[in-house]
């Protein structure tokens, strides 16, 4: 595999290091001098220096016969842009970008960026998972969308166990989709009484989800 | 018509004002609050300081009844992301974008943008000044 690495930062560097020790082919795109020497001596004859948003930077990487583009700058607009470029003028195969404000990940996408990593949500994640007061986890999120699948375990001193789904107010534009009970799922409607310890799956938009935690987790 | 600038540089507070001269409402947005002394005291539009790359600023702005959207920073890659928001997030109508690279102007055109690459005018102009023919005369 051909990969071009846009951005010498430390996660560029040792992404780099790991694809040329899996055997891959890598160009690192580095615009600062002294880093390009840095990187050159460490890893060999593997740097371009250049701005890897200039459409001629990434002719001259060879862009045309990329596997794989991957922006790994520290700004939002340079690897969009880069990427896009790589793909559309030079018809990269797939384009990755590290995404350095959450908020872009949908934009990034719409965009025709092929995937994005996004450091701030996958630290979200991993805490929410181990937060078990707060065990609201989002599992994934709708294609350009704010609608996410979130799931959680009923905690014993939530107020939605006290009564039927449909004495129970839902957040707006929410809806429990799936109910995991002893190991068997069921689906819920308006007489269903959640119990301590059940599973629930729902849809909900991200801006409904601070209410949705409160429902499960709130004492009575 | 309703216009938003992005970029309160000479070229963006020049064109800020030949809009509010011929009667159209206009917003110009800057990262930078000193930027807007260049409007001069008379300006008539209104000025959001933020980056209008984050979706936020750019509803602050007034971008969903925006009718044009003006991206003319120094940055290339900035003006290229505000203007893919202006038309692909909030449909608006008419999107402009200054794109100094004449390769990605190319190939943002490609995408549909309404590209202006100062350095393909500036060096045309220039060729067309010192030569006496037409910049169309000559390859790059």
């Amino acid at each position: 595999m051909y990969a071009i690495v846009a951005g010498g930062g430390k996660v560029g560097f040792f992404l780099a290091r790991e694809l040329i020790d899996q055997g891959h082919e890598v160009l690192i795109i580095e615009n600062n001098g002294e880093r390009a020497e840095f990187i050159a001596n460490e890893l060999g004859n593997v740097v371009l220096r250049g701005n890897a948003d200039e459409a001629s930077t990434l002719a001259e990487a060879g862009a045309e016969r990329a596997d794989v583009v991957i922006a790994v700058t520290g700004d939002d607009p340079r690897n969009l842009v880069l990427l896009q470029v790589a793909k559309r003028r030079f018809g990269a195969r797939r384009t990755v970008a590290r995404i350095n404000d959450p908020r872009n990940e949908g934009l990034f996408s719409m965009l025709g960026i092929d995937a994005t990593v996004n450091a701030t949500q996958v630290m979200l994640s991993v805490l929410e998972q181990e937060i078990p007061q707060a065990n609201l986890v989002p599992l994934l999120k709708l294609r350009n969308t704010d609608v996410e699948v979130v799931e959680a375990i009923v905690d014993p001193r939530s107020r939605v166990t006290s009564s039927t789904l449909r004495e129970v107010e839902l957040p707006p534009e929410s809806t429990i989709a799936v109910v995991i009970r002893d190991g068997a799922a069921f689906f819920p409607n308006g007489a269903t009484q959640l119990q301590a310890g059940d599973e629930v799956v729902a849809l909900t938009r991200g801006i409904h989800e601070p209410t949705l935690r409160r429902l499960f987790f709130s004492e009575r | 018509m309703f216009i938003i600038i992005m970029g309160c540089g000479r070229v963006g507070a020049r064109v800020a004002q030949m809009l509010t001269r011929s009667g159209h409402e206009v917003t110009i947005m800057d990262i930078q609050s000193s930027a807007f002394n260049r409007l001069g005291p008379d300006f008539k539009g209104q000025t959001v300081l933020g980056d209008a790359t984050d979706q936020e600023v750019l509803k602050r702005a007034g971008i969903d009844r925006a009718d044009a959207f003006l991206a003319a920073t120094q940055g290339d890659n900035r003006n290229i992301m505000a203007s893919q928001i202006a038309k692909h997030v909030f449909g608006v109508e008419r999107v402009v974008t200054r794109i100094y690279d004449p390769l990605r102007s190319d190939t943002f055109a490609a995408l549909g943008l309404h590209a202006i690459s100062p350095t393909i005018i500036g060096a045309n102009a220039f060729f067309e000044e010192l030569t006496g023919q037409p910049a169309s005369s000559a390859t790059v």
